[in-house]
């Protein structure tokens, strides 16, 4: 029995390899195994090969595995693309239809199994992935009716007549497999997992719905690979709590609205990817200059320009930090599991209100659209905080003042007050302004607005700015990362300690302001530190390097090719770099 | 109940002595008062230029925000409280150059909102520059030898993107400006009020009295129907866009706050924003 397992099926776009994967990993779920998926894709809609990839595991997981167990194949195609993929003995699962060959020095045990012809003899090729996921199903030994009971699932409400139809297109596939295999494949009996359920979502979802959870009622953006999932969840969502999601002329208009709104009051926030985000930087700056609260997500993609908006990289840290012209506060945070983008949405709005700033949470593809087992929600962890949002009835203003809206606080928090109430008119622009927002060119009071403002986030530090795993006092090596990569880099981790190389690791959780102190001891304690990323550039490297220093122990270990890391490669290189 | 008094704050406005703006501000002030605004139900979003500063001369809620964005970021006022009178307003080179992308858009989103454009025809703040708006040949700074592109009618534009409400003044004409920025506040939905607002530093063209001798009044016409579409066209394109009064309104389409499925009629930033329990368990049974 293997306690974990990886599963992939391809074809071209458009054919049913999101469904074959969507079907398959969610009667999985049922079964109760932790789930980690990776999608393979082109800008195109139908046509160029694609691939979808999952790990099924009993435990824990958030990384791709370096091999793949078994391949599903629409075409002859994905045999080619991918079967130099599969360990030793692996198994190819094809479409009769296209006579499938296995490419010459590949070890591998191929299943000819009529898909497409069985789909065809039950009414429509459409079920092609049912036939597929089913003959999946069986070569690993699962009871089909918990399959059965998935395909009811996603079938039910077009009726009993499409369900059975759907069942019998399983049931076939996974006879004849059967058959040919003469039974289930021992090797590939996955322990039983626990039975309970997991949420099982992309980062796309887990932040429309952390977005909700934080209160947030408005939404206004721009469609955008790998963002639009966010918009789409949330317009599902948002009219059921009175709400709505604007898609607006542009990211310029996206920005601004929700810009507008929270002026007025309303938790809004707008989602992009790196072209999106250049866009809106002018406006990042009107909403740090006027101090008013602003969320934007970015889902980063490569590039610089269109690049390659459907595969991984985390080039835009420069972009999010130092985009804007002028100085202003602002927040930059990445999330690094699929629970942090939920409960992260959650901190950047109150960070957003209590500090009255732009915050701007960067994921990167892989986290975004990964479809992966997420730990329970906790309602509990669900606090909303407004900061010094005026509530009460305000006394009245003498005659021709106007609400210190930016008075001098300590803090450098000033009182906030919404459109709408009474003795609360002040004036807000982008133009440098007094402490009722009337536009000023004083020199003193310019130096005290500036100071005010940039002031604001001293010392602020989000929860978890950084997330250590440091199990030794003096590492060999201090492995440092952001986003989707931690989850690679434990795995990673796993194997190197088994060669007897002692590693910490540190996940960067806040971007900006950088939490300097606390990656600081991290790095002294370790004899070399290694900085991995998914950019050509080595930014977050550079970060470090410029507020906290250690030129000399940094080594920095980039990946552009627009894959995230494998284990393996990690482990490659932590190798050759200590 | 405010008067247009309590409309004005002691700030002294940095435009030119006679320039046409002033009177824009005095008539948004006067038709606020009239149909019975206090200030702080009044939000008036504007844009960058030296239309653009109208927002801080005005005792009423105020955001000036940057070059071409006052309707994305009025619409956005507007979406999170809807008991709001909200205005957006800007200079020709705001609405029609930077941000035509968003005056489309905005006519055609239709959330009840007041859009004032003060069109002088030509760059005010950057001190003379050609706009949308100037006329063919028409000689400034950055076109010496007179402009050669043709000139933007935001009218028929407007007609043409679905506008509901399409006006035009002239800020020597307080009395009209007024009822027409009234009728503007009152429309459920978008409305777009431009107004010839004399630059009288940078254009020497289209002056007070050279708008005087072209325009033509509809308020002197009878028979004219602005229910009717293609007679509003055809006006426009007759008196090549130096008509004024009310040019075109629909009042059957309703407004995009009425049509949003679910968005709820009460100010959405008056909701409390914590989730029940129930609702949160709800929406995390869909992910199992
Ligand atoms: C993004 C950006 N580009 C350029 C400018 C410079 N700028 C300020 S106002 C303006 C044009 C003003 O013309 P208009 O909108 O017609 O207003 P007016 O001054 O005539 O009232 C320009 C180009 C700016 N502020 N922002
Ligand atoms: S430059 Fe022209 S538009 Fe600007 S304030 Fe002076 S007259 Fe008015
Ligand atoms: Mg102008």
């Amino acid at each position: 029995m293997i306690s974990q397992l990886s599963w992939k099926i391809g074809g071209q776009q458009g054919e049913g390899v999101e469904s074959t994967d969507r079907i398959f990993s969610t009667a999985l779920n049922r079964l109760g195994y932790y789930l980690y998926g990776y999608r393979h894709f082109s800008s195109r809609i139908k046509g160029g090969h694609t691939n979808n990839k999952i790990r099924i595991s009993t435990a824990p997981i958030r990384a791709i595995s370096d091999d793949l167990d078994i391949l599903v194949a629409f075409d002859q195609e994905s045999i080619d693309l991918n079967a130099k993929e599969l360990r030793p003995g692996g198994v190819i699962v094809a479409d009769a239809k296209f006579s499938p060959t296995v490419p010459e020095g590949v070890d591998a045990r191929l299943f000819a199994v009529p898909i497409t012809a069985m789909a065809e003899e039950l009414g429509t090729s459409l079920m092609k992935n049912m036939v597929a996921s089913g003959a999946s199903w069986a070569l690993l030994g699962l009871p089909l009716e918990v399959f059965n009971k998935a395909v009811e699932e996603e079938f039910g409400r077009k009726g009993p007549a499409i369900v059975e139809k759907n069942v019998e297109a399983v049931r076939r596939g996974a006879e004849f497999v059967l058959e040919q295999a003469g039974g289930p494949l021992e090797e590939f009996r996955l322990e039983a997992a626990d039975g309970k359920m997991k949420l099982f979502m992309i980062g796309n979802e887990a932040m429309g719905l952390g977005s909700l959870a934080a209160g947030c009622r408005l939404m206004s953006a721009y469609p955008i690979t790998p963002a639009s999932e966010i918009m789409e969840y949330l317009i599902k969502k948002l009219p059921k709590f009175g709400g709505t999601v604007v898609q607006t002329e542009d990211e310029i208009a996206a920005v601004t609205m929700a810009i507008g709104a929270n002026y007025a009051g309303v938790r809004t926030m707008t989602a992009s990817a790196g072209p999106g985000l250049s866009l809106m930087m002018e406006a990042i700056g009107l909403a740090g200059m006027t101090e008013t609260p602003l969320v934007i997500i970015d889902t980063q993609r490569g590039g610089p320009s269109t690049g390659l908006p459907t595969k991984q990289e985390q080039s835009d840290i420069n972009a999010l930090i130092y985009g804007t012209h002028g100085e202003i506060p602002k927040v930059v945070i990445a999330p690094s599991t699929i629970e942090e983008c939920f409960y992260d949405m959650i901190e950047a709005f109150n960070v957003a209100e209590t500090y009255q700033v732009p915050v701007i949470v960067a994921t990167d593809l892989q986290l975004s659209l990964g479809k992966q087992s997420c730990e329970p929600l906790d309602y509990e962890r669900i606090v909303i905080e407004r900061g010094k949002l005026a509530r009460e009835e305000l006394p009245p203003l003498e005659q021709h003042t106007l609400f210190k809206r930016y008075e001098f606080a300590e803090d450098g928090i000033s009182p906030r007050v919404l459109p709408g109430a009474k003795n609360g008119i002040h004036h807000v622009t982008g133009v440098e302004h007094d402490q009722e927002g009337r536009p000023s060119e004083s020199a003193v009071n310019r130096k005290k607005m500036m100071d005010k403002r940039l002031g604001k986030l001293s010392g602020l530090r989000v929860a978890n700015a950084i997330k250590a795993d440091a199990p030794h006092a003096e590492p060999e090596l201090l492995i440092v990362a952001m986003g989707s990569t931690g989850g690679t880099i434990d795995e990673a981790r796993g194997r190197l300690s088994g060669d007897g190389v002692a590693t910490n690791h540190v996940t960067v959780r806040q971007l900006h302001p950088f939490p300097s102190e606390l990656l600081a001891p991290h790095m002294k304690s370790a004899k070399k530190v290694v900085v991995l990323e998914n950019n050509a550039t080595g930014q977050l490297a550079n970060l470090i390097k410029l507020n906290i220093g250690g030129h000399d122990k940094i080594e920095n270990v980039l990946k552009y090719d627009g894959t995230p890391f494998l284990p393996s490669e990690i482990v490659k290189a932590c190798k050759e770099l200590r | 109940m405010a008067t247009f008094k309590e409309f004005r704050n002691n700030l002294k406005p940095n435009w030119c002595p006679g320039c046409g703006d002033f009177s824009v501000q005095a008539a948004i002030q006067r038709a606020a008062a009239n149909i019975g605004l206090e200030p702080e139900q009044l939000a008036v979003i504007s844009g960058i230029g030296c239309s653009g500063r109208i927002s801080g001369y005005i005792h009423a809620y105020g955001l000036h925000g940057i070059h071409g964005r006052a309707l994305p970021i009025a619409q956005g006022v507007k979406l999170a409280n809807r008991e709001l009178t909200v205005i957006a307003s800007g200079g020709d080179g705001d609405g029609f150059a930077i941000g035509m992308g968003h005056t489309v858009h905005a006519i055609r989103r239709n959330v009840d909102i007041t859009y004032i454009v003060m069109d002088n025809q030509i760059y005010g703040l950057t001190k003379g520059q050609t706009s949308p708006r100037s006329a063919e040949g028409f000689k400034t700074k950055s076109t010496p030898e007179g402009s050669i592109e043709s000139t933007l009618s935001p009218l028929e534009v407007a007609l043409s993107a679905g506008a509901t409400f399409v006006a035009q003044s002239f800020s020597s004409d307080l009395k009209q400006l007024t009822a027409l920025i009234e009728a503007g506040l009152q429309h459920k939905g978008f409305s777009l009020i431009n107004v010839f607002s004399p630059c009288v530093t940078f254009n020497k063209i289209n002056t007070y009295d050279w708008f005087k001798e072209h325009i033509v009044n509809l308020d002197q016409f009878e028979d004219y129907d602005p229910s009717n579409r293609i007679a509003a066209m055809t006006k426009i394109m007759e008196t090549g866009g130096l008509l004024t009064g009310l040019v075109y309104q629909d009042k059957s389409r309703k407004s995009y706050e009425d049509m949003a499925v679910g968005f709820q009629q009460e100010a959405l930033a008056k909701q409390e924003l914590k989730l029940s329990e129930g609702e949160f368990a709800k929406l995390l049974a869909e992910f199992k």
